[in-house]
């Protein structure tokens, strides 16, 4: 069996899951409309307090010898190997590093940081946080667009199956830009609200930054925290467009039909990817309902976070862990009213419920999808 | 059992199918230049091509190479065809394009066209539209040429949910660029005018190496 267990996230709502977990309980949005450095307009994103990440940080090391970033990522898995007291040393411990842009803030023309700005390259970035842990191995590096934190966590699975490694950190990241910011927008696809997944009147994406890590592990000692296992997971391309998910949400449909879901009834929601564009939450909502899984409750954690990019997928499994724990609903925040036109039923307030599983679902540009499922053991 | 069926090697302006070459341009042919003459020596009509970004073009162009003279996308289940790729400087080129749109703000010009293509995986789904490939994706950023990854992954990947894969390397760096596709099957050889290797890392590192 191979578990889901110790983890962390740094959003903009604190600096551990638990910090996380209470702060949604709480309806606290990590969105805010902001201005930016870099534009007089005013934009609604998750940012991460900055103050509070160097007065962290340099408890540890010298804020000036690493990117925003590095530093993240070094506190997020430095938190997880503390907890579960992994050896990152071990000939059978690795890390998975999920990212879309990495230290895409090296290219600006106003970065004068001392530091190499060879560090944009995704290697050499997952370089520095080998060499600050110690790891045995070469981190493997994911850029599979929005899907690559869920498809870290489905090949971290994989891995350990093959009896390559018993342990594997995956760590997602990527940071609030005027790289991602500009190119969303050139898109249309922002919303200056808070954004509202599966919602009749959602307009588009909120963005944001977040790290987030998880031990995936073959050790039941170890999965003590949510005595809980990846069952299966899979991705899927749906060969339709490069920035337009299929109509038809045949990508996704071949993924959830995939996960060889044995009782239905026992699933107590799907975490989709839900980013509040008109398309994306209307491809799913179709998938969801090819996939006979209409009667299953959905939400999305995009309208606390934005869309976080190469973190998403591990923040969201994390988040429903964390619900799958306390057998407790999340509400997808901004919903108030269908507008999709697959059936589907969408979770608009916290709720007590039995249940033994979920499965997180993830969709990006390239037409790339991924879904799994999770289980108590 | 898995097995390289056919590979292409693309570098210095020069492409072999199976380590044989088969087409060249000039050696001081720019990279734009030659895509554009490989493309029109392989007589194909893919009007998506000429919207891709150099990254994108080279991996299309690579794996058409690869693929010439097989059965590998009449014969195999799509569905479970995956797609493994990677390289060293994800989508860096063009990131360069998108961040040079944006440095000026008396200049600003940002455009969904280009920003698409900042995310190295796009070249997974042209290669996916392109042969209605709907398998499992993965795109692996190494500092050089990883035969151990890539290998490694494409067995577990054929393992759990793929009967077949087109892998490689497709990289596009400043001036250097490179791609190496090779295309695995699981099932037993039936086209006799294709190769018929086995899938590790030291045969990888071999027909890499090769030319």
């Amino acid at each position: 069996m191979v578990f889901a267990s110790y983890n962390n996230i740094i959003s903009g709502l604190g600096f551990s899951t638990d910090e996380n977990y209470n702060a949604i309980l709480n309806s606290e949005l990590a969105v805010k409309k902001t201005i930016l450095p870099f534009s007089i307009e005013t934009f609604c994103v998750a940012k991460i307090d900055e103050t509070l990440l160097k007065n962290r940080f340099s408890s540890i090391e010298n804020t000036d010898y690493y990117t925003k970033l590095e530093q993240l990522s070094i506190l997020s898995i430095q938190d997880v190997m503390a907890q579960s007291g992994v050896n990152p040393a071990d000939e059978k411990t690795l890390l998975i590093y999920s990212t879309t842009k990495g230290n895409i803030d090296l290219l600006e023309k106003n970065n004068f940081s001392a530091i190499d700005k060879n560090r944009i390259y995704l290697w050499s970035f997952a370089n520095v946080l080998q060499q600050h842990f110690n790891f045995k191995h070469t981190p493997v590096v994911l850029s599979n667009a929005c899907i690559s934190g869920l498809l870290a966590i489905i090949i971290a699975k994989r891995y350990i199956e093959s009896g390559a490694y018993n342990n594997v950190i995956v760590c997602g990241g990527d940071i609030l830009s005027e790289f991602t910011l500009s190119g969303f927008k050139s898109f249309n696809a922002l919303s200056n609200e808070p954004s509202k997944p599966f919602d009749t009147n959602r307009v588009g994406i909120n963005l944001g930054e977040a790290v987030s890590t998880i031990l995936i592990t073959n050790n039941k000692e170890l999965a003590k925290p949510y005595e809980a296992q990846i069952i299966s997971g899979f991705s899927a391309n749906d060969a339709n467009h490069i920035s337009g998910p299929s109509r038809t949400g045949d990508g996704l449909f071949q993924c959830l039909n995939q996960l060889n879901v044995t009782n239905k009834t026992d699933i107590g929601f799907i975490s989709a990817h839900g980013t509040a564009t008109p398309f994306n939450d209307e491809m799913e909502s179709i998938a969801i309902e090819r996939a006979e899984l209409s009667g299953v409750p959905v939400n999305s954690l995009k309208g606390y976070y934005g869309h976080t990019l190469g973190a998403a997928g591990v923040l969201e499994t994390i988040l429903s862990l964390e619900s799958l724990k306390n057998q407790t609903l999340i509400k997808s925040e901004g919903f108030e009213s269908l507008g999709v036109s697959g059936k589907i039923s969408v979770i608009d307030s916290f709720e007590k419920k039995s249940f033994q599983s979920f499965i997180k679902t993830a969709s990006g540009f390239g037409g790339c999808n991924a879904a799994a499922l999770f289980s108590k053991i | 059992m898995n097995n390289i069926i056919s590979y292409a090697h693309i570098k210095n302006n020069s492409v072999s199918i199976n380590g044989t070459p088969v087409f060249s341009s000039e050696k001081n042919a720019t990279l734009p230049e030659f895509l554009s003459e490989a493309y029109k020596s392989m007589e194909i009509s893919y009007p998506k091509f000429h919207k891709m970004d150099l990254q994108c073009k080279l991996g299309f162009l690579c794996t058409e190479f690869a693929l010439q003279n097989t059965a590998f996308i009449s014969e195999n289940d799509l569905t479970k065809t995956a797609i493994v790729i990677s390289n060293s400087a994800s989508s860096l080129q063009t990131d360069k394009l998108h961040q040079h749109s944006i440095d000026d703000k008396t200049n600003y010009f940002p455009s969904p066209a280009v920003f698409v293509y900042t995310l190295p995986n796009i070249s997974i789904g042209e290669l996916a539209i392109r042969h209605k490939v709907t398998g499992e994706n993965a795109f692996f950023v190494s500092k050089k040429f990883d035969a151990h990854l890539l290998v490694n992954y494409t067995e577990l990947v054929l393992h759990d949910n793929a009967s077949s894969a087109i892998c490689g390397w497709v990289e596009v760096d400043d001036t250097a660029y490179e791609a190496f596709i090779f295309l695995v099957e699981t099932k037993n050889n039936t086209n006799k005018n294709t190769i018929f290797k086995p899938l590790n890392q030291l045969v990888v590192t071999q027909i890499y190496n090769q030319t």
